[in-house]
């Protein structure tokens, strides 16, 4: 196996065990906020469609790359920002309470 | 340069999960979404400073429509139309997973010889990817009520999605083992996005809580498997971080309706010809209903009340009138509580964002199990819009397909006011024998007209 595949599969299996340690806190009434948020951070995919539109060498990674990045941006921006307007109005009870 | 660039994938991986730390308490949750997006642009913008990037008119082009679109949706949306957001935003994650697969695929198999790593990584992410995007455009059409709701079925339905799989793996294997074949590829994308329609037609809105959170958690893996396809750790960090986020809550959502992720995604539950265990003839029971006066009356004069929301208050968007609701019982001297059920609603913690948009303070807001002990010494309890999440044969009925779910136990308090418009079995097609219990009290009518009315009535008390 290559020696770079054997890392990444090392960093995925951390990650993972980190992502369940962090989440399994989050309370119940965050659940949505908590699901839309990690939606935007699915968006990562940018970097992947970033890299490949950039390279520019093919019109078949144009095409591709170019929609890749639209669907990507629309997840990251649309997800952080439908999120902080969801945690905003949890947050306005804390300080009219 | 290129330490640079490393050093800041770390740094963004870091506020990731920090980011996500920080979304476990209400009052610090802000900031974690604000540092995850930061993370993001730290990501995005070394990305761009690579010097492997070469072109960027395209880039930028394609960052602002995606940018507009992205922010004229959040700013719009309705906050009751947000598990349907939520779904669609997730399947343009997929999407665009599979797309960077893809495009690696084309750049690989021109020199014929595609490395097993990479062919195998590529397929996984267009598979993954293609099922998340399509199945993620159905749960936002069944939730937006493009299409029916109830479960979709044809005959030998779960043999076609079976055969799907097969065919799609078989060339998949041939892909990794023999040749990098165009055709074999590009039907294994069309398969792969057939498959998420057939994924989740079945599935009913209901079951919608345990759909979005298991295709939240595809988005992440689909986003792991571009990662493995760039060779580019951040995506893997970051997509493994999301897929472990959508696993726990769809094992939290399961574990609230009591049933297996299997049943959830096979059985097309809600048909009704299951129902049959469950069903009592109701014929010969009555049902007592009362007018706005009488209603007005229970509550305004209790001591104690909670509130019970399902989905019924969010599709009528009764959340305001609650609201106003919740203050006027307060002023009167009554303890106003809400009951949470895990799964009410159509995704995980939908109740809790309606109210708090209504301006009803989370303090007032508690889980099913904090709230349970409570019914018992409560005057009155107000169920508006749930059905299947109160029904007491999920404890007592032994032959009910909703037996052992646990649920609200409502029926412990000394009065039950259900709102309701009529008195039709709820999602699970079974009958409730709530409903005719003497101490319940059925107050016909669509949630928000009800509860502006009686809203109304307290009034003049």
């Amino acid at each position: 196996m290559p020696e770079g595949l054997l890392m990444s599969i090392t960093v995925f299996v951390l990650a993972m065990f980190v992502g369940f340690e962090v989440i399994t806190k989050v309370p119940p009434t965050l659940h949505t906020p908590l699901m839309s948020g990690a939606n935007a951070i699915s968006g990562i995919a940018i970097i992947g469609a970033l890299l490949v539109t950039g390279r520019g060498n093919q019109y078949i990674d144009l095409i591709v790359g170019v929609v890749a990045v639209v669907f990507a941006t629309i997840n990251v921006v649309g997800g952080f920002l439908v999120t902080d307007r969801m945690l905003h109005m949890f947050k306005k009870k804390t300080t009219e309470k | 340069m290129n330490t640079i660039i490393e050093l800041s994938y770390i740094l963004a991986a870091a506020l990731f999960i920090l980011g996500l730390k920080y979304m476990s308490s209400p009052a610090s949750a802000r900031k974690g979404n604000l540092m995850a997006a930061v993370a993001m642009f730290i990501a995005i913008v070394v990305t761009l400073l690579d010097r492997q990037i070469i072109s960027y008119t395209w880039i930028i082009v394609g960052i602002i429509l995606g940018s507009i679109i992205g922010a004229t949706s959040a700013r719009m949306v309705k906050m009751t139309a947000m598990p349907q957001m939520v779904g669609i935003f997730n399947g343009f994650g997929g999407g665009a997973s599979a797309l960077v697969a893809i495009a690696e695929f084309f750049k690989l198999s021109q020199n014929s010889n595609l490395p097993m790593d990479s062919s195998i990584t590529i397929i996984l992410g267009v598979i993954i990817g293609g099922v998340t995007f399509t199945g993620s455009f159905i749960a936002f059409g069944k939730l937006e009520g493009f299409i029916s709701g109830s479960p979709v079925t044809f005959p030998l339905q779960n043999v076609v999605s079976a055969l799907i799989l097969i065919v799609m793996l078989v060339l998949s294997v041939y892909i990794i083992g023999w040749e990098a074949n165009w055709l074999f590829f590009y039907i294994i994308i069309g398969l792969s996005l057939l498959y998420g329609v057939l994924f989740v037609i079945p599935i009913g809105g209901a079951d919608m809580p345990v759909v979005i959170s298991l295709l939240n958690s595809f988005s992440g893996l689909a986003a792991c498997a571009a990662g493995f396809v760039v060779k580019n750790d951040i995506l893997i960090i970051a997509g493994s971080l999301v897929g472990a986020a959508g696993l726990i809550l769809t094992q939290i959502m399961c574990k609230a309706m009591n049933r297996s992720l299997a049943n959830v995604l096979f059985s097309a539950f809600g048909t009704g010809d299951m129902a049959a265990g469950g069903t009592t003839a109701a014929g010969d029971k009555s049902v007592h209903s009362i007018d706005n006066e009488e209603a007005a009356m229970v509550m305004g004069y209790a001591q104690s009340a909670i509130i019970v929301p399902g989905y019924g208050m969010a599709a009528a968007q009764a959340q305001h009138a609650v609201r106003e609701l919740t203050e006027l019982l307060q002023g009167r001297g009554v303890d106003v509580k809400f009951a949470i059920h895990p799964v009410a609603g159509r995704m995980p913690g939908h109740m809790n964002v309606l109210l708090a948009e209504a301006n009803v303070p989370y303090n007032l807001l508690y889980d099913m199990d904090d709230i349970n002990p409570e019914f018992a010494h409560t005057d009155v309890v107000l169920v508006i819009g749930a059905n299947d999440v109160i029904n007491p044969a999920a404890r007592n009925d032994t032959t009910s397909p909703i037996y052992g779910m646990p649920i609200l136990d409502v029926d412990k308090a000394r009065n039950v006011i259900i709102v309701k418009r009529s008195l039709n079995p709820g999602f699970a097609g079974i009958d409730n024998e709530l409903f005719y219990n003497p101490k319940t009290l059925m107050y016909f009518g669509s949630a928000k007209e009800k509860i502006q009315e009686l809203v109304s009535e307290v009034k003049k008390l």
